[in-house]
């Protein structure tokens, strides 16, 4: 009996979204014909995206295995985004934490400041994160927008709460959205329809479906994230949006990678674990659907890009 | 594959006779088909429908056990390509490789830790499975040797790997009781590995890199040597192939019914990998990707704890978060005057609080509210954790009667209830613990004073 594999063909396709451009390097994400990396079926003409995150101000409760690896580089983020670049980032991640009310609370002017200095240090696709507080969000998103102009920057997390004015800014200046929702597929498509619906492109959104960590809730995001993908490619154009992950700041900021004391023998090697965490849950992601994988570890970064890599051949 | 009624009804006598206790055939083929009776309650079944009935009603993926009564390891008996389908059932079980080249004191302590290797997360205890022992020597004394060795210091399952049918004999003389899976037939040597898997009634590995065809006509060949049960090593599989050729095999079994290849699949992520922390990622992926048994190269705690972690992720019913009964729970041996912490029946949340409780040095009280299995912040925005739910909780558990003060803290994440709870709860001290659960022992320390 010769053995016939039942091979899926699926009518739809994951939406290309480039970022960067402009005298900036470009980078084009999605495009997928098939689940992830399974070329039996269709064609994933991109290989899913490295991103690395630099925030704005000193992280102050990160694992001391980060603030090892970055060192003084923490401190300044145009520093911080040059390493990251070296390291082999694909996309940088700025977060502007330093707006949020209790970290800084600063505003547009810094912002601006900020975003300018950071896109002068490197030449990668660059994607702005506010401080996750919807009125700051759009004070500081909107700031950056205006500085990157033309660039094709990420703008997020675009909301419920606030996607018509990070839509809007995205519309005016050329960018990219990312709509962030909880772990829900019917909130997911609903956000990708109202962002549509005031006219920005569906080739201009990212969707972040929020990621659990490994141990802290990643089953529900992997199968989140797969539903998703499926519901693309069987054709449904309001969840074909490219995907991105928080792998990194989810994996590093649980007790397993953090806690320097204080946890039992058999948890074994601190750093040793605290790596695996964060490859073990980008890994995971990677074969659910994501398009893009935020992650902290200069170590993970050269694991799971070769991984990738593996996973492309 | 569960067969409909009409599947059944199709292979019953159809005489109605009413000796199984319902009034026709086709009555009795739909409380078949619902598991409500066992076919073999019809006493006029013929033998062929009883075979062809079995073999139907069969589960696209034989479930193996690996390992006798004292610990056991049972793969396979998957149904579905996406656990939100309905669920991952089975495990893979992990094992970590032992050579039989290596100096035995060496293997028995490496023995030695990963049995006693439990490590606790959500009230559940994790470990790993067992070894898989290789004859890298090549000499059936030494190999049966070092196998008896490990199974005399733990009884744990067991892989045993050679291609040499003689030292698989003499180490089966001296495991063959607890059922070990033996590796592997080839196409060289299969007829006399399958004499051994009879013989010792053991779990045998159908090895063959070159093709799903021809892995599939070993398969065949070896289950009509009358050998069952079969676990499929379609040989070295980088990240890539792996995905590709085990999604394959999956869809094969549970779509197409296809039975050559329906049985777990072995991988061994080191051989494909260029060092121990690539090793694991693959591992990581061939957990999520539809891996029966996964061979690790090398034990590491460190390592060991995220698969692990990974595996029960991947393996929870998707339909029900485990969860606690509702309560108050006393943490450690506490006294009236111990603090009160509250929280929600979400398991994970309930244990990385109790674990912080019990390490803090402070006995407490914890009154765990009923949010359906939430954790803290997902009950909070459902609605299902609010200042109403912790005050009826208050009442229903009778935490006055427990206590002698009336202090509560609340989780940090969800500060903004403190206000309502005052309302709830009046004459109450509402206290803002930290957003982690990490920080409780330190909070308690600078703010509990009684
Ligand atoms: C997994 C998950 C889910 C799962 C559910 C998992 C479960 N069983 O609870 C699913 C997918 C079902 C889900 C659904 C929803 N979710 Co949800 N979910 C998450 C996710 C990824 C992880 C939650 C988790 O498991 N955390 C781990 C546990 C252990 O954390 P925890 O309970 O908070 O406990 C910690 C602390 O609070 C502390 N602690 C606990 N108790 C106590 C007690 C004391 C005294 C102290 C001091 C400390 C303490 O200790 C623990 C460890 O530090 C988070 C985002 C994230 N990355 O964290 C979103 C998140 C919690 N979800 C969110 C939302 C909005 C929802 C939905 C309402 C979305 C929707 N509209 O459908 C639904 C609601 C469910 C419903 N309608 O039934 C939001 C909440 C936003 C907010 N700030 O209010 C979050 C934060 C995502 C986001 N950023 O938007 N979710
Ligand atoms: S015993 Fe068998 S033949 Fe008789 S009614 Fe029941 S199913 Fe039909």
């Amino acid at each position: 009996m010769p053995v016939e594999v039942p091979v899926e063909k699926w009518a739809g396709k994951v939406n290309e979204v480039t970022l960067g451009g402009n005298g900036r390097k470009s980078i084009v994400i999605g495009g997928e014909t098939t689940l992830p990396f399974l070329k039996i079926d269709g064609a994933m003409p991109h290989r899913p995206a490295i991103a690395v995150e630099v925030d704005d101000v000193m992280p102050a409760d990160w694992s001391p295995h980060l603030i090892a690896a970055w060192g003084d580089a923490l401190k300044d983020p145009a520093v911080w985004a040059k390493k990251a670049a070296e390291y082999g980032a694909d996309i940088i991640v700025l977060t502007l934490d330093s707006a949020h009310p209790e970290r800084g609370n600063t505003g547009a002017a810094e912002a601006k400041k900020t975003v300018e200095k950071v896109l002068a240090a490197v030449d990668l696709p660059v994607i702005i994160i506010g401080p996750d507080v919807a009125e700051k969000d759009n004070e500081v998103l909107i700031a950056a927008s205006s500085v990157g102009r033309g660039q094709r920057l990420a703008l997020g997390n675009c909301v419920d709460k606030n996607y018509r004015s990070v839509a809007a800014a995205c519309i005016a200046d050329g960018h990219v959205a990312i709509a962030k929702t909880p772990i829900d597929i019917n909130l997911a498509k609903q956000l990708n329809i109202l962002i549509c619906d005031i006219g920005l492109a569906p080739d201009a959104i990212l969707m972040d479906p929020t990621t659990g960590g490994l141990g802290y809730g990643i089953e529900y995001t992997y199968s989140v994230m797969e539903r998703l993908r499926l519901a693309a490619l069987i054709g449904d154009k309001m969840t074909s949006m490219p995907m991105i992950c928080d792998v990194g700041e989810e994996s590093w900021r649980q007790k397993e990678a953090r806690a320097t004391s204080g946890v039992p023998a058999t948890w074994g090697d601190h750093q040793e674990r605290a790596l695996a965490w964060e490859g073990i849950t980008g890994v995971s992601l990677l074969n659910s659907g994501a398009d893009i994988v935020v992650l902290q570890h200069p170590r993970t970064i050269a694991l799971i890009k070769d991984a990738i890599s593996k996973l492309m051949a | 594959m569960a067969l409909s009624g009409i599947e059944i009804y199709k292979h019953l006598p159809k005489t109605n006779c009413k000796k199984c206790g319902f009034p026709t055939c086709l009555a009795f083929a739909m409380k078949v088909s619902q598991k409500a009776i066992a076919i073999t309650a019809c006493t006029d079944l013929s033998e062929t429908a009883r075979a062809a009935l079995e073999a139907a009603s069969r589960p696209p993926i034989r479930l193996i056990t690996i390992g006798g009564d004292s610990r056991k390891v049972e793969v396979g008996n998957e149904v579905v390509m996406f656990r939100h389908e309905k669920t991952f059932y089975h495990p893979p079980g992990l094992m970590i490789k032992l050579k039989d080249t290596a100096p035995l004191e060496a293997t028995l302590k490496t023995v030695d830790e990963v049995a006693n290797l439990v490590i606790d997360r959500v009230g559940l205890k994790l470990s790993l499975d067992g070894f898989a022992i290789q004859n890298e020597s090549k000499d059936a004394a030494t190999f049966a040797r070092c196998v008896e060795a490990v199974k005399a210091r733990a009884d744990l399952p067991l892989v045993l790997m050679s291609p040499d049918p003689a030292a698989m004999e003499a180490a089966l003389e001296k495991s063959a009781r607890s059922r070990p899976l033996i590796y592997a037939a080839t196409k060289d040597n299969w007829e006399k590995m399958a004499e051994l898997a009879k013989k010792h009634s053991c779990p045998l590995v159908a090895s063959e890199p070159a093709s799903l065809d021809e892995l599939s006509a070993l398969t065949q060949k070896l289950n009509q040597a009358g050998v069952e049960d079969l676990v499929l090593d379609p040989g070295p599989q980088g990240f890539s192939a792996s995905l590709n050729t085990l999604t394959q095999l999956r869809r094969l079994a549970v779509k197409k019914s296809f039975r050559p290849l329906g049985f777990p699949i072995i991988t061994f992520p080191a051989e494909t990998t260029g060092s121990p922390e690539e090793e694991v990622i693959l591992a990581g992926q061939q957990i999520a990707k539809y891996a029966g048994i996964i061979v690790l190269s090398r034990f590491s705690p460190a390592t060991a704890y995220p698969l692990l972690t990974l595996r029960l992720n991947m393996y929870t019913d998707p339909q029900k978060p485990i969860q606690m009964a509702p309560g108050i729970y006393p943490i450690g041996t506490p006294k009236p005057g111990s603090p009160l912490c509250v929280t929600t029946n979400f398991s994970l949340t309930y244990f990385s609080v109790a674990t912080e409780l019990e390490a803090s040095g402070f006995p407490s009280w914890l009154l765990v509210c009923d949010t359906e299995g939430l954790s803290v912040l997902t009950a909070w925005a459902a609605g299902k954790f609010d200042a109403e739910k912790i005050a009826k909780s208050v009442k229903a558990f009778n935490v006055e009667a427990s206590i002698s003060h009336r202090s509560i803290i609340i989780p940090g994440r969800v500060a903004v209830l403190r206000g309502e709870l005052e309302e709830e709860l009046q004459g109450w001290k509402i206290m803002v613990g930290p957003p982690e659960a990490m920080e409780i022992g330190s909070y308690l320390k600078r703010y509990w004073t009684n």
